[in-house]
């Protein structure tokens, strides 16, 4: 299985991630999520959501997470890219891939990645009113 | 006798913001766990009791529980809550 993880304070080229797609001709099903800032937070208006991380322990337990996603999963490639720092809203806070060789594996693995990157990932967001 | 283990402490987000600090340095006995070294720290930072039921702890990368032992130069890290995404 291949993978790729970026943490990172510049925004998220979906449209770069989407081009740079590798997948084989066995594979039948590509699932990705973009996950947005929303502009309001608890009832109220934000402009911005500050992502802050322990940026080290963050790559790790991610990378263990992708190991768990190769061991559950008849999994191609996952690519996973997360802001910090200061994401508007409107902006992709992240963005995750998932390419198996039939949907129902690769949306329970994107699932699974994603519920598992919010239990075990340490990053914590602040909204930001202006 | 041993000599005292000395464990650097690093607060994160919510914790830092309570802890007042980013990171602090606690010598604790030889043999000290993870649940001893957070009742120093309640003791010594008060307002992190606040997050005592939700923080989880690391010591270097890996997530642990109370019953670790903490080894001389172990770096342990204070996490509340997640929330990525």
């Amino acid at each position: 299985m291949t993978r790729e993880l970026m943490l990172t304070l510049e925004p998220i080229d979906e449209a770069a991630w989407l081009a740079r797609r590798a997948m084989s001709l066995d594979m039948g099903a590509a699932v990705y999520f973009a996950g947005m800032v929303r502009a309001t937070e608890k009832g109220g208006a934000i402009a911005a959501i500050d992502y802050e991380a322990f940026e080290r322990m963050a790559r790790h337990q991610i990378e263990l997470l992708f190991k768990q996603v190769e061991e559950r999963w008849p999994v191609q490639s996952v690519r996973l890219a997360h802001r910090l720092g200061r994401v508007a809203a409107g902006e992709t806070a992240l963005w995750v891939e998932v390419i198996a060789p039939h949907r129902r594996e690769a949306f329970a693995a994107c699932q699974f990645l994603i519920d598992e990157m919010k239990r075990v990932t340490p990053i914590w967001k602040t909204p930001l009113a202006q | 006798m041993l000599a005292a283990v000395q464990i650097r402490v690093c607060f994160f987000s919510r914790a830092r913001d309570l802890a007042g600090c980013a990171a602090a340095v606690e010598s604790m006995p030889p043999g000290s766990s993870v649940k001893e070294l957070l009742e120093r720290l309640f003791r010594r930072f008060p307002r992190l009791a606040e997050l005592e039921k939700s923080l989880r702890v690391a010591v270097g990368l890996d997530y642990q529980s109370g019953d670790c032992l903490l080894r001389d130069g172990d770096e342990v890290s204070i996490l509340p809550p997640m929330q990525g995404g």
